[in-house]
């Protein structure tokens, strides 16, 4: 099953991430991640899941998306058209024997050690999601003590704005 | 009149004030603590009347029953907690079949939310699945628009229930009123007009088709579009066959009417569809019952499907020819552009198809055998009653066998005559949803057939019926068993009749006539054939009361033709055990 990415312009009203939720798992869809906030519009939110499904299946997904009433505007993003990213905090062993390697491997992937503690290193990377399984599979053998990932976030890439186009669309309807 | 000055006023007269502007002019409902605000200022007025129902299921039905049979939105209120989710099965039944209510709820107050007050129940989180959409109102400035929103929303596009809830302390705040309110709805924009390219597409094909089958489902009635739909099938001579959904959105009687696809459909409509090589699917959504085994189902056909819902379109069956629109304009455009296509000359001919057609209705009628234990056949006291009540008059089935004979044995001649619970297939659905129908409808005559499980589920409605002035009658088909679980318990269960016998024969418990008497209504009972005319007629004589007529039949009796839940409409049976002969056809 192949992955793809929703970006949903959604109301910012209370309620609104429930029935996006509900709606994925009353449909039997399953989400791999969701991630939601503001947008540069005070009214808009913006949820960004992903998801596997297939062809058929993802129309399907959309479609029903489109029928909440509280959401504007959906784009599927391409995963080379957009810029695609998670962010991973991970505590990793680190003491006096594996300190340098830990150390190799965090400047190897661009990642930054964002707290110290005896024994024990806090990691931060923001990549695309390969990048941080690579980075968790290559922590992985010194010990990971604790793990958060966030969900991804993405945006389309060069100059065109998706809020500024589905504002227009609203206008033009209102 | 509308009073557009900003009047000072509680979010409750707000509430009432707003119901007054959008045109509600009944709701069904009972009140409660949280709601008990709204229903004071709801005591003066003169424009909304207000229908005091036994129980909440029986508010939401009847609102179904007022919107299906009038047109209208229909309206129920219920108080917080247990008030609110007693309306959650209608609510249900009304998204299922697509049917335009708003639900009024009350809920307690903001500071409680969240706190398990005492019937407190997230009745919004509750209704989420089961709504087109629900508000939870924060403020009373917020009511008027609420309810100008829920009303559209449950109006427009692919209509269905909208769900507003209203704290108690928001119902009691000072807030202002003015209407009409700014609809403020950015996501929500329903697609009406088809696209001309997908038109011409589509009639091309319909102009080449050589087994073409329209497909009509309730969406048509919906979209108030049988005039034009009965224009595009005159036009095109192509037979049609109308779903449960759409019972009456074409009449019985005309010739092109092949009648009900389905699990229970005639042999005619449900191998027309299968031999076809084109289906014409308006307003219809391949439900699991009309298909029977979907990669079976109508394995030759091209398919064009239109619809309002686009996420309708290829959700079960993939469209040749998606078309997303309402059916009424989707029949205007095409009505437009099969003229062109005659007039160009294009045009299959559909003799050896309506040959074959009424070859299969001459050999496979719909019809039903005299039990041979000389008890009543339902079967016959409904289409007497079809018959005798007359094509004006508007029926409400409950779910089972009762429901299928319904469909089957009375002829549909008029639009919103038939109210029945399609896709929820809610027992106990007749009974309100007449006395919502008649209070819609008061010059109609309205009969809710039910069946004696159905029946025990929602008669306390009828006290409402005989307190409030609205006689409906109702002919509960007592077989004293839950019938269609029981001929399923026949044919797959080998006879084991696990839970299914009711007792209504056996110990006459409850005694139907009795029951009647004692909900003010007028009781008959009728248990032999020469007596079904008689007691019609003697039911049809009482306008001044509600009537209940219990027609005691046999159980045997068995709804025909059949096809068999998971199996292909290929394997229809037309009786027990007697599968149609297709060999050397098509």
């Amino acid at each position: 099953m192949s992955t793809h990415t929703l970006s949903v312009l959604v109301e910012n009203k209370p309620g609104v991430l429930a029935r996006v939720s509900g709606l994925f798992s009353r449909r039997g869809f399953n989400i791999n991640s969701l991630a939601v906030g503001p947008t540069e519009h005070e009214e808009i939110s913006r949820i960004t899941i992903s998801v596997s499904v297939e062809g058929a299946a993802l129309e399907q997904v959309t479609k029903q998306l489109n029928k909440l009433i509280n959401v504007i505007k959906i784009v599927e993003l391409d995963e080379r058209q957009s810029v695609q990213r998670e962010l991973l905090l991970v505590k990793v062993r680190a003491d006096e024997t594996t300190r340098r390697g830990v150390l190799d491997i965090v400047e190897l992937f661009k990642a930054r050690v964002v707290d110290v503690a005896p024994e024990v290193f806090t990691v931060e990377l923001t990549a695309r999601p390969d990048k941080l399984e690579a980075l968790i599979k290559m922590l992985e053998p010194y010990g990971i003590r604790e793990m958060v990932q966030s969900g991804m976030v993405a945006l389309g890439r060069g100059p065109r704005s998706m809020t500024q186009a589905a504002l227009r669309s609203v206008e033009r309807t209102a | 009149m509308t009073d557009r000055a900003p009047q000072s006023v509680t979010g409750a007269k707000s509430l009432v004030r707003s119901l007054e502007e959008v045109g509600a002019d009944v709701v069904f409902g009972i009140p409660g603590g949280a709601i008990l605000p709204a229903y004071d200022p709801l005591y003066d007025s003169t424009r909304v009347r207000h229908v005091l129902v036994r129980h909440e299921q029986g508010a939401g039905h009847a609102a179904e029953g007022y919107a299906q049979a009038s047109g209208k939105v229909g309206v129920c209120m219920a108080t917080s907690g247990p008030g609110a989710t007693n309306l959650v099965t209608p609510i249900a039944d009304a998204y299922m079949d697509s049917v335009p209510i708003v639900a009024i709820t009350g809920q307690v107050g903001r500071p409680f939310i969240g706190t398990d007050a005492f019937q407190e129940a997230d009745i919004s989180g509750i209704t989420l699945p089961i709504t087109k959409h629900n508000f939870l109102v924060q403020t009373a400035a917020d009511i008027p628009q609420a309810i100008a929103e829920a009303f559209h929303l449950a109006a427009t596009g692919r209509p269905g229930p909208v769900l507003v809830d209203l704290p108690k302390d928001v119902l009691q705040e000072q807030t202002t009123f003015s209407w009409p309110p700014r609809l403020d709805l950015p996501g929500y924009r329903p697609v009406t007009r088809p696209h001309g390219k997908q038109i011409r597409e589509a009639a091309r094909l319909i102009a080449e088709a050589r087994r073409p089958v329209l497909y009509i489902g309730g969406g048509v009635l919906k979209a108030r579009a049988t005039a034009e739909l009965r224009q595009l099938a005159e036009l095109t001579g192509i037979p049609l066959v109308t779903t449960l959904m759409a019972r009456g959105a074409f009449p019985d009687s005309h010739r092109q009417n092949l009648g009900m696809p389905g699990m229970h459909g005639g042999v005619t409509p449900v191998t027309a569809l299968q031999k076809a090589d084109l289906l014409i699917a308006i307003g219809t959504r391949f439900d699991d019952r009309v298909t029977g085994r979907l990669s079976t189902f109508a394995p030759h056909a091209a398919i064009i499907h239109a619809d309002i819902d686009p996420a309708e379109i290829g959700k079960n069956r993939l469209a040749d020819v998606p078309i997303v629109g309402d059916a009424r304009e989707v029949m205007v455009d095409l009505i437009a552009a099969m003229k062109a296509e005659y007039a160009a000359d294009r045009r299959a001919d559909l003799t050896a198809w309506w040959r074959q057609l009424d070859q299969w209705r001459t050999t496979y009628p719909l019809g039903y055998e005299e039990p041979a234990d000389g008890t009543l056949a339902p079967q016959y006291v409904i289409e007497r009653l079809g018959q005798i009540a007359g094509p004006q008059t508007i029926f409400a089935a409950g779910v089972g066998q009762h429901q299928m004979w319904a469909s089957q044995f009375i002829s549909y001649e008029n639009p919103y005559t038939w109210l029945n619970s399609g896709g929820a297939g809610t027992m106990g659905y007749a009974v309100p949803a007449a006395m919502g129908a008649k209070v819609g409808c008061p010059d109609k005559l309205v009969w809710a057939i039910d069946g004696d499980g159905c029946f025990q589920m929602t008669n306390q409605e009828l006290a409402t019926c005989a307190i409030e002035g609205i006689p409906i009658k109702v002919a509960v088909i007592n077989n004293g068993n839950l019938g269609m679980v029981r001929q399923w318990q026949t044919l797959f269960y080998e006879e084991r009749y696990s839970q299914t016998e009711l007792g209504t024969h056996k110990h006459r418990i409850p005694d139907f006539v009795k029951l009647a008497d004692a909900l003010g209504c007028v009781g008959l009972r009728c248990e032999s054939k020469d007596d079904v005319d008689s007691t019609i007629e003697k039911a049809m004589a009482i306008d001044d009361q509600p009537v209940v007529v219990d027609f005691t039949v046999g159980k045997d009796a068995m709804v025909w033709p059949m096809v068999a839940a998971g199996a292909s409409n290929d394997e229809i049976q037309a009786a027990r055990d007697l599968r149609p002969d297709f060999d050397g056809e098509l």
